[in-house]
């Protein structure tokens, strides 16, 4: 019991600002080929993980859509000598915590740990297992495929998820982002289909580990070697395709809902571009700015159309979305879809003021803190950079890649990059009928 | 599982915790509560004010109300005009935002440190002088309706919840959803706004919590500088409207379009009254960490994998509410499997424990679970500051936060096997089950425009 007060004590007198994280990430491969970063930090005695990798839904066979969610979900229940309620509650027995989720192109899993010895190895040696021998049960597999209908099932009932599928469909068509499940690809995939996806993503090459917290250097690398020993060497990472841009378009869903979904937008920015800058520091004026952007004023405080309406740029290994997205009574729908494009339109033609950009600026660097002020923050950050292969410097320059950014630079990157005549629009329980 | 080794180590941990959270009080002449946790992990801070008053002390025909003056609090004061509060918030590099619960009514900015005299500046003059300017509250009062459509009238789980809620109570305030009755807020009146401010934005109905890098004295000198100005003011008298006992079981049903069917019972239980008398509350806890703490606890193991009853099961309990408590237990069947069945299943779950207790095993695996969680939340200063708030709005000294550790971690097998016997019983349930509609064949088939 004193052992460990003392230790607590030890750990507040090692406290090291957050903020130097920004100069702090240390990065290296494994023997086994995966890249890792590395966030030193004594302040909280707690250790975050993230392992990354190149497993999203944009590597599915159309055929087999659903089976990237399906395999994330499945390798943590089961492994070699343990069946998944023996892993659960291991790790709920030394309070450690997994979670996880897959996006058009990662698929992760991420585990929080108390950094005491005796915890944080059992934490550890339960994620090296379900790295290295997930066994995909044959009952479970089929439990969860089940469920995983049944959730869809489900969300192909709401608005939002009806626009959310449209919306990607139409921006993407066939290339891999406008790839999703249906109930009939989930029902058709069999235990396989998940091994062979598993055996060709979940390997070492495709790997990116995020460690931050309340390790020395080299009790990181001993716990990166340790997990990552056993993954596969091959095969490689694999590049997804350019998508091309698709024709503007405008399309009406009908819905019992009471509000109507609109989403507008097209594929517009990707990881590592020069662009990303301009067009994140112009979009905080448009929609990114929380309540003091120009669509919220327009929409939510001239109008009460809506609770909420945003833009954001979604930059991914390929062009991401650029979005914007509101709900309004679906008698509105209309007027608010006019409003909409009339300040996108604006925008576009003008760009921000010259006191709207000083705005920007001062928030987006004055809460550059914000981002960086706990360990989680941190991890998100740095996962990000390793697995896109960002600079190491990447928040260090921040700030300073936000100041460089002028009126000229955020006109000219919006021009490029959002196009009317690449806009896709998508309407959900929209009320068409004063439409002339 | 080896509990000799896990207990030691629990028990130093509920001890340490507070040796890395100490927190410092101050109170103005003016009753303004000041609580202060230094927090030197990055110059950054939040700054909370929390207003004891929410849904539950709103009237009939005003439902609702609690929540749109929240709304209103960014729309100006004669120093500020609308908009120019969420304006100085971005330019100082913050984010800032508010929310309205059944308890209280709480606004918090997250600042780099330097900025905090700034925000006490701005929540000063809202807590007084604010403009409930007519134009603008009917422009706020759709925004709010919109929210309520976004929120509830859409959401068939929000609205299975809602009207579970307005069954379970009948004379208890809690019986009203915290966003309003619809056509409350299609009648509510800037008069009703004004009378809610007059009522309770006073400082001796608020407490401010900072939480970051800061030392607590300067917090106390600027506090003092920005809200000690302000006067105390007479508080309405609170009823207390207690609900009478429930005298047998109800049941509900909420048509909506869905497709998976869900069951929701809700169980009259006890909150914490009495920190140090009190046991069942707890007990309680604890029993909501065993049914459903973790991905291995007893609900998603039996009902979810071993029976493949369900596709999700959960418990749900708060132990601190200035209203009454409930107890829920929730999820959906299986595919083939009804809700009936799945009802079944879940009392099962409650009579295994009355049966047989729960195993040495689970009880520290839950307990293990509260203290890893209370160190990870100390890995985000919002969090920290939320914890506090909470407390305090319930009428719980957050200086008890340990001490209310220390009472989770003494629950017995026993003690959670007796209140899995007293309450959980048909006399206090309520059981609603959202009955999915198909939608339209219209809305299966988009259409293109020309």
């Amino acid at each position: 019991m004193t052992f460990c007060k003392s230790l607590l004590l030890l750990f507040l007198s090692l406290v090291t600002p957050l903020t130097n994280a920004a100069q702090r990430i240390e990065r290296w491969q494994t023997a086994s080929g995966a890249r890792v970063l590395f966030v030193e930090s004594h302040a909280l005695p707690i250790v975050d993980v993230q392992v990354d990798f190149a497993a999203g839904t944009a590597y599915e066979d159309q055929a087999q859509a659903g089976v990237a969610s399906l395999t994330r979900e499945l390798v943590e229940l089961g492994v070699a000598g343990m069946e998944e309620t023996q892993v659960a509650s291991r790790m709920a027995d030394v309070g450690a915590q997994l979670s996880g989720e897959v996006d058009r192109d990662r698929a992760s899993l991420t585990l929080r740990t108390l950094s005491m010895a005796d915890k944080r190895s059992v934490a550890f040696e339960l994620l090296r297992a379900i790295l290295s021998t997930p066994q995909f049960p044959a009952a479970v597999f089929e439990r969860e495929k089940a469920r995983s209908v049944a959730a869809l099932k489900e969300a192909l009932t709401r608005p939002e998820t009806l626009a959310k599928r449209a919306f990607w469909s139409a921006m993407y068509g066939a290339h891999p982002y406008g790839r999703q499940a249906t109930v009939a690809s989930l029902a058709a995939l069999e235990r396989a289909q998940v091994l062979a996806f598993h055996a060709a993503h979940y390997t070492a090459p495709r790997a990116t580990l995020a460690i931050v917290g309340d390790l020395s250097r080299a009790q990181a690398e001993a716990v990166a070697e340790e997990l990552t020993a056993a993954l596969p060497a091959s095969p490689g990472m694999s590049t997804i395709a350019v998508p091309a841009l698709p024709a503007a378009s405008e399309q009406w869903i009908a819905h019992p809902a009471e509000q109507a979904h609109l989403l507008l937008g097209l594929p517009a920015l990707k990881r590592g571009d020069p662009d990303f800058f301009p067009l994140l520091v112009g979009n905080y004026t448009l929609g990114g700015g929380g309540f003091v952007s120009r669509l919220m004023k327009a929409v939510r405080d001239r109008r009460g159309l809506a609770y909420s309406v945003h833009s954001d740029f979604q930059p991914l290994a390929q062009l991401g979305p650029f979005e914007i997205g509101l709900q309004t009574k679906k008698e509105q729908a209309l007027d608010a879809l006019g409003l909409t494009r009339e300040v996108l339109a604006r925008f576009l033609a003008q760009g921000p003021s010259e006191e709207e950009l000083r705005a920007a600026k001062q928030n987006l660097i004055g809460s550059f803190p914000l981002r960086l002020d706990s360990n989680r923050e941190i991890l998100r950050s740095v996962a990000v950079i390793g697995f896109y292969e960002l600079p190491l410097d990447y928040l260090e320059r921040y700030p300073e890649n936000i100041e460089k950014v002028t009126l000229a630079d955020i006109k000219a990157a919006f021009a490029r990059r959002v196009r009317r005549e690449h806009l896709v629009t998508v309407i959900v329980a929209g009320d068409r009928g004063s439409r002339p | 599982m080896r509990p000799t080794r896990l207990i030691p180590l629990l028990l130093a941990l509920s001890l340490a915790v507070p040796a890395l959270a100490e927190t410092f009080e101050q109170q103005l002449a003016n009753g303004l509560r000041v609580i202060v946790k230094e927090d030197r992990r990055a110059p950054t801070v939040v700054h909370m004010v929390w207003y004891r008053a929410g849904s539950m002390d709103e009237t009939n025909g005003r439902t609702g109300v609690a929540h749109v003056l929240e709304h209103m609090m960014f729309k100006g004061t004669p120093n500020a005009g609308p908009g120019e509060f969420n304006r100085r918030v971005a330019a100082a590099g913050g984010r800032d935002n508010a929310f309205t619960s059944r308890d209280y009514t709480a606004y918090f900015q997250q600042v780099p440190a330097h900025e905090l005299a700034e925000m006490m500046r701005l929540e000063a003059d809202r807590m007084r002088h604010l403009t409930l300017d007519p134009e603008e509250f009917a422009q706020e009062l759709r925004v709010v309706m919109e929210e309520r459509r976004l929120r509830t009238e859409d959401q068939p789980q929000s609205l299975l919840f809602e009207q579970l809620t307005a069954t379970a109570f009948q004379a208890h305030p809690y019986r009203v959803p915290i966003i309003g009755w619809m056509n409350d807020l299609e009648n509510l009146a800037p008069a009703d706004a004004r009378s809610w401010y007059d009522n309770w934005y006073a400082p001796n109905n608020a407490t401010v919590v900072v939480v970051g890098d800061v030392d607590h004295q300067a917090v106390f000198k600027l506090a003092a500088e920005h809200y000690g100005s302000l006067q105390a003011r007479q508080l309405p008298v609170r009823k207390p409207q207690d609900e009478p006992p429930q005298l047998g079981i109800r049941r509900l049903a909420v048509k909506a379009p869905a497709d998976l069917p869900l069951v929701m019972m809700a169980y009259k239980v006890p909150v914490i009254r009495n920190i140090e008398q009190d046991v069942d509350p707890y007990a309680l806890e604890i029993l909501a960490a065993v049914l459903a703490g973790h991905d291995a606890a007893r609900l998603s193991t039996s009902l979810v994998r071993r029976q493949q009853l369900a596709v999700e099961a959960e418990a749900d309990y708060d132990a601190t509410a200035r209203g009454p408590g409930i107890f829920y237990l929730h999820g959906s069947p299986s595919a083939g499997r009804t809700v009936s069945e799945l009802e079944a299943g879940l009392r099962a779950e409650i009579a295994a424990v009355q049966e047989n207790a729960v195993s040495a095993d689970e009880l520290v695996r839950a307990k293990a679970q509260l203290i890893a969680g209370q160190i990870y939340k100390l890995d985000s200063m919002f969090a920290q500051a939320m914890e506090i708030g909470q407390l305090e709005a319930v009428g719980i000294p957050h200086t008890q936060q340990e001490r209310l550790l220390e009472k989770l971690q003494e629950v017995t097998a026993e003690q959670i096997q007796a209140v899995a016997r007293k309450y959980f019983s048909d006399q206090g349930l309520t059981v609603g089950e959202l009955d999915p509609q198909p939608l339209p064949s219209a809305a299966r088939s988009p259409a293109s425009a020309p």
